[in-house]
């Protein structure tokens, strides 16, 4: 079946019933997409389809057909991936490290994910509502929503060095689809 | 430059952010198998037959007698099996166990099990079995009722709560040349590796643990894993390759543990004014099905169980027992939140009894520098109880708030906690624990068991390394927690990672700094060759302590911790909301205040979540909401904002004076929240604090707030408050102040007792170093005090 994954096309044979999670999982081996639940309630394994924060753990992976499908390491890969240096990471990324809003790490990627389809300049109230289908069990989500903030400033403060995330940022208008979170 | 204080960035930190960080389940091993346990169903029987209804071919079987050593769970009592061969004591367990290539098939593959049941026990109060029972003695409990002016009683109690980290439990087992290696997400790499080598019966060096990255533990990987890498080692054993084995969420939840439920009764003798004469607590903890920690939660329990109060006279008796339920264990806080409960919500309602301010009364029996515990602790300079009260109460403007709130469905309540860092008694003596630190051409790495579980470990013991050693942060290295690389540093669990491990890093840093005498690492290496330098606990000369009386010093140092919640109650569903959590903590020293903050607030969040939303439902002894969806933790719109405030008072035996940190941030917030429904007239002494609870509490007609709680009798579970002097019987109230308080609406009453509470303990206290709680009560919140909620 193809589809676009990170921003590049892919064609992945697969079960069209599989879990979009597991595909992406086991077949296109990205495990930074967690599986925390699988009923579609904590949001470890949130990614982007068509720019809409979905729960891969809902989504029969027929869903993806055509789609664009993006994960924690396609809003990495765009930078230069590198352990160390935190200012090459994006910046909701860097934020989550500097502020607190990774502990344990195991919902992070899902976290990021979904604030990542924030739209710019979110306020906290929209913050909190965009992040409701996020479970996290460490932070009490203060460190989160700092983090959350602290990128958004930096998106607008810094034009060049934001692009990517402010695309990230804008997510495109698709219909509403199964798996779809609630919040 | 220094690091410690200083937020550097976390050693994983990129990793986890990025989704390059490796956890169990994000691993896959040549020709591996999935490892699938068989339960029982029933809470209570006796095991008949096992019939396997699918075609074995391709399948692993391992049962009971494939167990090449002991049949048990290596922890305190070895009295859990890692399968069952006959006796089953609780529906969940392990009785078979499953491996195959292809993990449909895994799930599909029936088994039949043939139980004889007999009756359970699910009530703690009915278990005749007892785990263990502790009591703690202290003056005389008799001359200190005798001097008392009121005697107030009450039962108090708190549900099962689940870990629920976000990651389940999980492990790989991989064979390895006759011996064992087991990866897996787990907080106590040296607990699994005992365990596994009494039930493999292989000596040390063949087995070996690997914890890989961890998500989420809160105690609840700190037993649980010995059990679930018992069963993947003994499939991998068998059929001589890697088995996985990763829960999926719903049996997560209905085998692994989870806080003991507890029972707590007090007997308190008070002093008009509030002072404590007399303090009788009963504390009952269910232990569910086998001991696991279970004695050393009750321990914990009963040490807290006073509150961070002082009294001459104290009798503290414990008991943890057995039902037929899954055994419960380590749950962050481990006892204390269950107690400290108790002890706050009853301090609240000594204060409603007398008439007196909560502020006023908690001021007056705070544990102050020189007081003694119920344990005969004297306590150091470092005891911060007035600070973190007089701090909350100041930054929330309490005296002021309350009566703004008084007579709207908004209440405010305060709760103030004390949590001791590291192993109790003499437990750190016992453990012996060791840190390594060998150093590399770039600078030194650290080899400790401490595992990181998401509160900073990594990073935390690298600052203080990398300042002892007078070396940048970046030049430190943690290794892999790896029992073959690795000494044994003890279990990452009560609050003891920074404090007592971080103390036994600092001394090899500090030992390896005079080893090389200026150098840099490069040149002690090429002219001296490697060193490592390891370094042991060393009890610190002053600490005392007997496990026969239960007398000394219980532990090294206590952080200190007061909650003020804000809630609002919905007057129709009785949903309450917290509107607004500050915490101040007393901490000794925040090494990286961004990650001391973190735990702070998350555990916050828990305390909530066992507060007003965690209700394990138990029916025939099983987990029936076993699911995220029904089981309920705090969301982004269930977490209201959070102002936190870290206080240091330095403890000398800390690195850098850090105490613990991890705990104590769990033992607040539910009394907190209570005190604050309880100031809306509702009679609630459980959590959680669910609408089905408070709505049975409201009178049919009557609309929320009820009038005030001052001075009313017990009207729920069975506590009294009985007025001395007065002589009634029966359990009737009567105010001792000679003032039924209680008769006037809520609403009035607040002003009320607080002016009286001003006049009269204020006076009383005068002299005292307590003297100016009064005024400091009153001062007004500066904009900077207001700041906090903003922040959010």
């Amino acid at each position: 079946m193809r589809f676009t994954l990170n921003g590049k096309p892919v064609d992945v044979d697969a079960h069209p019933l599989r879990r979009l999670l597991d595909v992406l999982r086991e077949e296109c081996g990205l495990t930074g997409t967690k599986e925390g639940c699988g009923e579609g309630e904590c949001g470890a394994c949130t990614v982007l389809l068509d720019g809409q924060p979905v729960n891969s753990c809902l989504l029969p992976f027929a869903q993806a057909r055509g789609a664009s499908v993006q994960t924690i390491e396609g809003i990495t890969a765009g930078r230069e991936r590198d352990g160390d240096a935190l200012h090459r990471l994006h910046p909701l990324q860097e934020a989550f490290v500097t502020e607190g809003g990774a502990q344990c790490g195991i919902c992070t990627p899902g976290m990021v994910m979904a604030a990542a389809a924030l739209p710019a300049g979110a306020t906290l109230e929209q913050i909190r509502e965009g992040l409701a289908g996020n479970l996290c069990r460490c932070t009490g989500y203060e460190g989160i929503y700092r983090a959350v903030q602290k990128a958004q400033l930096a998106v607008a403060d810094a034009p060049t060095k934001g692009k990517a995330a402010r695309r990230a940022a804008a997510p495109r208008k698709s219909p509403a689809r199964a798996g779809a979170k609630r919040s | 430059m220094p690091s410690v204080g200083h937020n550097v960035p976390r050693k994983e930190g990129a990793a986890k952010v990025t989704g390059s960080a490796l956890y169990i389940d994000d691993l896959r091993f040549p020709g591996m198998l999935y490892g699938r346990t068989i339960r029982s169903s029933v809470p209570c029987g006796t095991v008949t037959r096992v019939d396997l209804d699918f075609d074995a071919a391709g399948f692993t079987v391992v049962e009971d007698r494939d167990i090449p050593g002991r049949n048990v769970i290596a922890l305190i009592e070895d009295d859990q099996p890692c399968l069952v061969q006959r006796e089953i004591r609780h529906a969940e367990e392990p009785i078979l166990l499953l491996a195959h290539e292809d993990r449909e098939q895994l799930l599909q593959a029936q088994v039949r099990i043939g139980v004889k049941p007999t009756t359970p026990v699910f009530d703690p109060r009915a278990s005749t079995r007892v785990f263990k029972e502790i009591t703690i003695a202290k003056g005389e409990l008799r001359a200190g009722f005798a001097a008392a002016d009121a005697i107030v009683e009450g039962e108090y109690r708190t549900g099962h709560q689940e870990h629920i980290y976000i990651e389940p439990q999980g492990v790989i087992a991989v064979p390895d040349d006759g011996g064992i290696i087991v990866y897996g997400s787990l907080q106590c790499p040296y607990y699994v590796h005992r365990a596994l080598m009494v039930l493999l019966g292989l000596p040390a060096e063949k087995v070996r643990v690997v914890q890989t990255e961890t998500g989420g533990g809160f105690g609840g990987k700190e037993e649980y894993p010995s059990m679930i890498a018992g069963h993947a080692a003994l499939l991998a054993l068998k059929s001589g390759r890697p088995v996985k084995i990763v829960y999926d969420r719903v049996e997560d939840m209905l085998a692994t543990t989870k806080r003991h439920p507890s029972i707590v009764r007090h007997r308190t003798g008070v002093t008009r004014d509030g002072r404590l004469t007399a303090i009788e607590i009963d504390v009952l903890l269910d232990g569910g099905a086998y001991c696991t920690l279970s004695p050393v939660v009750l321990s914990r329990g009963c040490i807290h169980a006073t509150g961070p109060y002082r009294c001459d006279n104290v009798r503290v008796h414990g008991r943890v027992v057995m039902t037929n339920t899954p055994p419960n264990g380590a749950f962050r806080g481990f006892g204390a939140p269950q107690t400290l409960f108790a002890a706050e919500v009853h301090m609240e309602r000594i204060a409603e009894q007398l008439g007196l301010d909560p502020v006023r009364v908690r001021e007056v029996n705070a544990l102050r520098p020189g007081d003694t515990t119920a344990t005969g602790q004297k306590l150091g300079g470092d005891a911060s109880a007035l600070d973190v009260l007089r701090e909350a109460v100041q930054r929330t403007d309490f005296d002021r708030r309350r009566r703004e709130l008084a007579g709207t469905r908004r209440g405010i309540g305060l709760s103030l906690v004390f949590h001791g860092a590291g192993f109790t008694g003499g437990g750190e003596v016992k453990l012996a624990s060791k840190a390594a630190l060998e150093l590399t051409p770039d600078g030194v790495r650290i080899r400790v068991a401490s595992t990181e579980i998401g509160q900073g470990t990594r990073t935390m013991h690298a600052q203080i390394v990398a300042d002892a050693l007078g070396i940048p942060y970046e030049h430190v290295e943690v290794a892999a927690v790896d029992t073959a690389e690795v000494p044994d540093s003890g279990p990452t669990v009560a609050s003891r990672t920074c404090m007592v491990v971080g103390r036994i890093l600092e001394q090899a840093a500090l030992e390896m700094k005079k080893k090389l005498r200026g150098l840099a690492p490069r040149d002690y290496l090429r002219q001296h060759g490697p060193l490592t330098i390891t370094k042991q606990y060393e009890k610190p000369a002053e600490i005392e302590w007997s496990d026969e009386t239960y007398r000394g010093d219980a532990y090294g140092a206590y952080a200190w911790g007061c909650n003020v919640a804000e809630v609002e109650v919905d007057p129709v569903t009785y949903e309450v909301r917290p509107v607004r959590l500050t915490a101040v903590a007393e901490i000794g020293k925040a090494i990286h205040p961004v990650l001391a903050r973190g735990q702070i607030e998350g555990g916050t969040a828990q305390g909530l979540g066992f507060a007003l939303l965690e209700r394990v439902d138990l029916r025939d002894g099983r987990m029936s909401n076993a699911q995220l969806t029904n089981y309920i933790v705090p969301t982004t719109l269930d977490t209201p904002p959070m102002d936190v405030a870290i206080l240091e008072s330095p403890y000398a035996h800390g690195p850098h004076g850090a105490k613990g940190v991890g705990e104590l941030p769990m033992d607040g917030p539910a009394p907190a929240v209570v005190n604050a429904l309880r100031s809306l007239g509702l009679d609630l002494r459980e959590v959680p604090a669910l609408p089905e609870r408070i709505v049975e509490l409201v009178p049919e007609g009557a609309s929320l707030p009820l009038g005030s709680l001052a001075g009313v009798a017990a009207a729920t579970t069975g506590g009294t408050a009985t007025g001395k002097a007065g002589g009634e019987a029966g359990g009737t109230s009567a105010s001792p102040a000679g003032e039924k308080a209680g008769a006037k609406p809520g609403a009035k009453s607040g002003a009320k007792r607080g002016a009286k509470a001003g006049g009269k303990s204020g006076g009383k206290t005068g002299g005292k170093p307590g003297s100016k709680a009064g005024s400091t009560a009153a001062a007004k919140p500066s904009a900077a005090r207001k700041s906090g909620p903003k922040k959010k």
